[in-house]
């Protein structure tokens, strides 16, 4: 699932470059919305539910316990 | 006058968050700079989307459209929309992590440590810092000009107005350097008493302002078009380039005809004027070109500098848990859908709305940045013009609070603390001097931005992106890439400086607006570049300690500190 996420995400970022709105003024979505800009306000709907399935699917299992502690070390770092 | 009430009592409403934030206020740095790493989903939501939309948002998103049409959303919006949530995931999240276990409170901290170099920060510090700056003076520089153009005639007995041209000051106008000096005092009072949790909670109310004051314009000014259905259409009839990303040679033009037209006559009286009463000569409108493939393509690595903005980095830093994020990374999409789908529509209506035989914004008029607030006055009422010049300054502060409390803790860490002080103050002594670092920040930038008034900064803003942009090889290296080392990192830092440098030098010094570089911005050399010189110089020069490995990249040892504490 993790690797279909990410996959689809990238599929995103390739669709994005939409040549086939690219010299059209005449479709319009709801008869005011002129098409390439609907489909890049789609691209952005499109955008916040793959990054749903990915904090779903794709959360990092490294940090439960980060999430749990609080922070033991002084602040600055150590070097 | 109206709009002087409304923008005096949404500034006291920010002073009044700022005391009440202040109490909550625990006196130790990790909370002055951190929030006590105590920011829960909706406040860090707010942080983030308040603090990445600076005013381009709601005044350049509709200039831009209004110049060149509808691609604008697809260039700067839908690509922010999704890098901007992948660097909070895949970057955000882990260091955000790596600050909590480490005790990071700046980007230098955990450079220092991925890197294994102490000098690391040397080389960075100028480097953020001088990016940060112009940014910073775009800001106030824009509150001042927003306060002074909207409160034309508001004060005739006290201001006179001075200058004539496109420069001058309207009589009654509350005047640039007092404008933007009360802005300032505003964000300091709240980033001075409430740290990061003020300039959270601020960050909260502006986001909420703008996305609300942008709706509310975008409905009142489509009713007084007839419909957003006619509004369209009209745009269709007599300007149907801005509709999509070509230019036909059947197009007609008609804003850039009557753009011309102008130009024409305004050219025939400069020339009618003797050698010694001319200024500047007229310059003439930019024919409409569209958009090229790889042009637009290459906007996709600008939003890659939201990885290496230290406000960012620091608001990454105050999240309750790694929990916190996941809020951000689903809804900045769509909040940037709700911010940009309607200034783009107000910018494209812009160019042809008639309003009784005149169009609405007059032919000639060559400041695409005051589209929106022309549309405002002319076609609402004086209290929505106050409530919008409000949400526009909110869109700054918002930004700027940010800025400025980074600047003061990267001083105070990594400067005062680290290599003055070799890590020996003490807590109290680290908030005092960060506090005394933002008051400087502050009035060094008020002084500059209001009297020397460098306007050739606001032609630096995308540089000042690409700069950030073109370093984010480094971060996601740090992050992920075991193999990257010191002498890479070095590497990659002098790449992205040395190729910015030049690219920056072939555009005339940002003279050059639409500068190209390969038929791309110039950004995606510059990534190019710096990734180039990390990966191989990495590859040719030794690997990191194991200990650094094992600290940044060993999950069954984070797994057993973790455990431990």
């Amino acid at each position: 699932m993790k690797r279909l996420v990410y996959g689809l995400i990238i599929l995103l970022a390739v669709l994005h470059h939409d040549w086939w709105w690219w010299d059209d003024s005449e479709t319009l979505l709801l008869g005011f919305v002129p098409i390439g800009l609907a489909y890049h306000a789609a691209v952005s709907l499109t955008a916040a539910l793959l990054w749903a399935l990915a904090v779903k699917y794709c959360w990092p299992t490294d940090l439960g316990a980060d999430d749990k502690t609080p922070a033991a070390l002084p602040e600055g770092g150590r070097s | 006058m109206i709009a002087v009430l409304i923008i005096s009592a949404y500034l006291s409403l920010l002073l009044i968050l700022g005391v009440i934030s202040s109490r909550f206020f625990k006196g130790t740095a990790a909370d002055y700079f951190l929030a006590s790493r105590g920011i829960g989903p909706f406040f860090l939501l707010m942080s983030l989307f308040g603090t990445t939309m600076t005013a381009f948002a709601l005044v350049g998103s509709t200039g831009a459209s209004f110049k060149d049409g509808i691609g604008i959303y697809g260039k700067m919006a839908s690509w922010s929309g999704i890098i901007h949530s992948a660097c909070f995931f895949l970057v955000g999240i882990k260091l955000w992590s790596f600050g909590k276990r480490f005790g990071y409170t700046t980007q230098i901290q955990f450079f220092r440590d991925r890197f294994e170099s102490d000098k690391i920060g040397l080389l960075l510090f100028p480097i953020l810092v001088g990016l940060v700056i112009p940014y910073l003076l775009i800001g106030v520089m824009g509150a001042g000009t927003t306060v002074e153009k909207v409160t034309a005639g508001a004060f005739p007995g006290l201001f006179p107005g001075s200058g004539s041209g496109p420069t001058a000051v309207a009589p009654g106008a509350i005047p640039f350097w007092l404008g933007s000096g009360v802005v300032c005092v505003v964000v300091l009072v709240y980033v001075f008493f409430g740290g990061v949790r003020g300039t959270a909670w601020a960050n909260a109310l502006q986001t909420i302002v703008f996305i609300v004051l942008g709706f509310v314009t975008f409905f009142v000014i489509a009713d007084k078009l007839g419909g957003v259905k006619e509004a369209t259409r009209i745009v269709q009839r007599d300007n149907p380039d801005k509709l999509r990303r070509t230019v036909r040679d059947d197009d007609p033009l008609t804003r850039f005809k009557g753009d011309h037209a102008v130009y024409e006559k305004r050219l025939a009286l400069w020339e009618a004027k003797t050698e010694g009463q001319r200024t500047v000569a007229p310059t003439p409108p930019v024919r409409p070109h569209g958009i090229g493939h790889l042009q637009f393509l290459s906007y996709l690595f600008i939003p890659l500098s939201v990885g290496m903005f230290p406000h960012l980095f620091q608001h990454w830093l105050t999240a309750r848990s790694a929990k916190s994020f996941r809020l951000s990374v689903i809804m900045h999409p769509l909040l940037i859908m709700i911010v940009w789908v309607p200034c783009v529509l107000l910018g494209i209506w812009a160019t042809s709305a008639v309003i009784d035989g005149r169009p609405v914004i007059p032919f000639g008029f060559s400041n695409p940045n005051a589209v929106l607030g022309k549309l405002v006055v002319v076609m609402t009422s004086p209290t929505l013009g106050g409530l919008l010049t409000a949400g526009i300054l909110a869109a700054i502060m918002s930004s700027l609070d940010s800025q400025f409390l980074c600047l003061g803790s990267i001083f105070t860490n990594d400067i005062a603390s680290h290599y003055l002080a070799r890590d020996r103050l003490t807590d109290r002594q680290k908030v005092m001097i960060g506090r005394v670092f933002v008051v400087v920040i502050v009035l060094v930038t008020y002084l500059i931005g209001s009297f020397a008034k460098p306007r050739g900064v606001f032609t630096l803003g995308v540089w000042c992106f690409s700069g950030f942009a073109s370093l984010f090889p480094l971060v996601f290296a740090a992050v992920y890439w075991k193999r990257a080392t010191k002498f890479g990192a070095y590497a990659c830092v002098l790449a992205a400086a040395g190729t910015w440098l030049w690219l920056f030098a072939q555009s005339g010094f940002g003279a050059n607006r639409s500068f190209l570089f390969l038929n791309m911005m110039p950004v995606a050399t510059m990534v190019a570049a710096s990734t180039f010189a990390l990966v191989v110089v990495s590859l040719l020069t030794p690997a990191p300690s194991k200990a650094t490995m094992d600290k940044f990249f060993s999950t069954r040892r984070l797994s057993g500190a973790a455990r431990q504490s």
